[in-house]
């Protein structure tokens, strides 16, 4: 302990004597640090962005779609035919063991009036479990009940961007619209979910109760049948299962055998999420590398100077050995004037890059994430580089021989 | 009493690309506690060389070497450090204080070496500065002391641990006459304290102060022969 205070203060009185020397030697790693820490925090703030455009979706989702048919000839795309029904989607929820939630939807486009406003927007039939599934927080009202589903209520639930058009600044909760000239009374506001990551607005869109729906607002050809069905898994680790057990439970149902061409699919969303976030992750440790980088050659600045510095107190250390100073102790001399630079410039380093990093997100609007562990982590791979490159020339010095080190002029 | 050097046919061989320099050929010499020995010798005579293996900066080729009651040439490069931090002080002909430090810290050095606690430090060095009379200079930087002064702090580092032996290599080589006898005096106050001296120098007044002179030619000890008078440094103050 007396001894590293000792060293401390040798390797501060060296450092004093060279202030400018020191300082700029000190501007690589400040330069490294900053850069690492700035670009890591915007980095990680822009992939936080896109994990949260990503979440909003909801997440270990699956999705059914209704199948292709062939009639005459011609071949539907997905979707075509609704080959989908809601007791399907019943039978997924009790069937599949490593099912949480199933929501069915029943989608279209319609004319919304509110007194002298009116909005054309998406109105999706669906079961109070969508919210669940979606993440979707209520900032006012309830959601569906059970009975609103099963006896089909004229009851809705709408987005922020139909309550900001059709209603300005008045409260929507508990007044009545009309979709489609029906009349339905507003139980719940959604909370505002912003843009998709395929940039479509997911606040416009109005629920309202499957039966409501498919009896009343679509009343289609096909009773019964439902456009796509989500369906929750219980965790990310049984989805490919869930997956695996939806298509089985679905074969049955539609008596699809190895002759018959499926007619449902389902797709996995969250492949598609993991390479969006694989991507972004590439992103910000590419970023961080090519910070690293210049980390590094604020090291090889480091050993320069101190290579330096050997030679030019080479007679101070020849002094130092001749009045008994052991290889370690002159060792430990260099090596704390080395890891005193760099940790010294890794603290300013971290306040430049924090400094820089929020004032990127300022003038962007990014969010910048400034963790814990970043800091440590810069401040310990400081004091790293400060030992890795000061090693060598204060290994050099600690081995002088130490009568050429008395004579060296 | 056991003799504080005893040099039992030491030779050293330099050898530079395929040129053998014999440095020393076959030197044996005892130094008895208490005493104060010159050694004197042209330039390239082997006196430096022979001070570097008296104090452990080298080793020699072959021969052996007792530093009161140690075997110096079976010694690693870290235990000659310690033997040159607890048994030896040097002085030097340059003073080689280190450069921006107090005469305090410098006669502390070696014992930051000795890892000695800072208060214990602190004492002694003061003490050891009274011994050479600098104790109202504690605070000075090497820079702002005289050449007399920086030697008699060198002198003050190399008595700071208790060293058995005192090696000055030409301890008076860079100081004018006056300051020369101030140095010596020190010298052999030390001396007749009991502490005991091998010095280097090529004057033969230098030599005058000592005890006992040995002369080197080519790496040989060619003559050693004790002072019958020795003179006293401090009553040579006023020039004649």
């Amino acid at each position: 302990m007396t001894q590293l205070l000792m060293s401390l203060r040798i390797a501060i009185r060296a450092l004093k004597v060279n202030k400018m020397r020191a300082l700029l030697t000190m501007l690589g790693i400040i330069i490294g640090i900053a850069a690492v820490i700035a670009m890591v925090a915007i980095g990680s703030g822009a992939s936080k962005v896109i994990s949260d455009q990503i979440a909003s979706i909801g997440s270990n989702l699956l999705l059914v779609l209704p199948g292709s048919t062939t009639s005459g000839g011609l071949r539907s795309g997905w979707g075509g035919t609704p080959t989908l029904t809601y007791d399907d989607a019943r039978a997924i929820k009790n069937e599949c063991p490593s099912v949480a939630e199933v929501a069915p939807t029943v989608r279209g486009t319609a004319q919304v009036v509110y007194g002298n406003q009116n909005w054309s927007t998406i109105v999706m039939g669906t079961t109070p479990e969508m919210l669940v599934i979606r993440e979707w927080p209520l900032q006012e009202g309830r959601n569906f009940m059970v009975s609103d589903i099963d006896g089909a209520t004229k009851t809705c639930l709408i987005g922020q961007t139909v309550a900001d058009n059709l209603f300005g600044d008045v409260n929507p909760l508990g007044r009545i619209i009309r979709i489609k000239k029906i009349p339905f009374v507003i139980v719940g506001i959604l909370d505002r979910k912003g843009q998709s990551a395929q940039g479509t607005d997911q606040d416009d869109i109005i629920f309202i109760p499957l039966l409501t729906a498919q009896r009343k607002v679509f009343g289609t050809q096909f009773p019964n049948t439902v456009g796509a069905i989500m369906v929750q898994a219980k965790s990310a680790d049984v989805l490919k299962k869930a997956e695996e057990e939806v298509n089985e439970l679905l074969n049955q149902r539609h008596r699809i055998g190895p002759t018959k061409e499926a007619d449902f699919m389902v797709r996995n969303l969250s492949e598609l999420m993991e390479v969006a976030e694989q991507s972004s992750k590439v992103m910000s440790l590419l970023l961080g590398s090519v910070a690293s980088i210049s980390l590094v050659v604020g090291g090889i600045g480091i050993m320069n100077i101190m290579l330096v510095s050997v030679t030019e107190r080479t007679r101070e250390i020849g002094i130092r050995m001749a009045i008994g100073a052991k290889e370690r102790d002159i060792l430990f001399q260099f090596l704390t004037e080395a890891v005193l630079l760099t940790t010294m410039g890794g603290i300013v380093g971290m306040a430049l890059g924090i400094g820089s990093a929020l004032t990127v997100s300022k003038l962007v609007g990014w969010p910048t994430l400034i963790s814990f562990h970043t800091i440590a982590i810069a401040v310990l791979f400081s004091a790293g580089v400060g030992v890795f490159f000061g090693f060598y020339p204060a290994k050099k010095a600690a081995s002088l021989n130490p009568i050429d080190a008395l004579r060296y002029e | 009493m056991d003799a504080v050097v005893r040099l039992d046919n030491i030779t050293k061989i330099y050898t530079m690309g395929d040129q053998r320099v014999e440095a020393l050929r076959g030197i044996s010499l005892t130094v008895e506690q208490g005493e104060f020995v010159a050694i004197m010798g042209a330039s390239g005579s082997g006196k430096s060389t022979c001070m570097n293996i008296l104090g452990c900066l080298d080793k020699p080729t072959s021969g052996e070497y007792m530093l009161d009651g140690v075997n110096v040439g079976t010694l690693s490069r870290n235990e000659l450090a310690e033997i040159r931090n607890t048994k030896i002080g040097f002085v030097f002909q340059g003073f080689n204080l280190l450069a921006r430090t107090t005469a305090q810290e410098n006669v502390e050095l070696p014992m930051i070496y000795a890892r000695i606690s800072a208060a214990e430090r602190h004492a002694r060095a003061q003490a050891a500065l009274g011994k050479v009379g600098l104790s109202e200079r504690a605070d000075h930087y090497s820079s702002q002391l005289s050449g007399g002064q920086q030697q008699r702090v060198a002198i003050a580092r190399a008595l700071v641990n208790d060293p058995a032996i005192i090696m000055a290599d030409e301890p008076t080589g860079n100081l004018d006459t006056r300051t020369t006898f101030e140095i010596m005096s020190i010298f052999q106050q030390l001396n007749k304290s009991g502490i005991t001296i091998i010095m280097i120098t090529h004057e033969p007044e230098v030599a005058a102060f000592t005890k006992r002179n040995v002369l080197f030619r080519d790496g040989m000890i060619i003559s050693d022969t004790q002072v019958e008078n020795q003179t006293d440094a401090s009553q040579m103050g006023e020039p004649a």
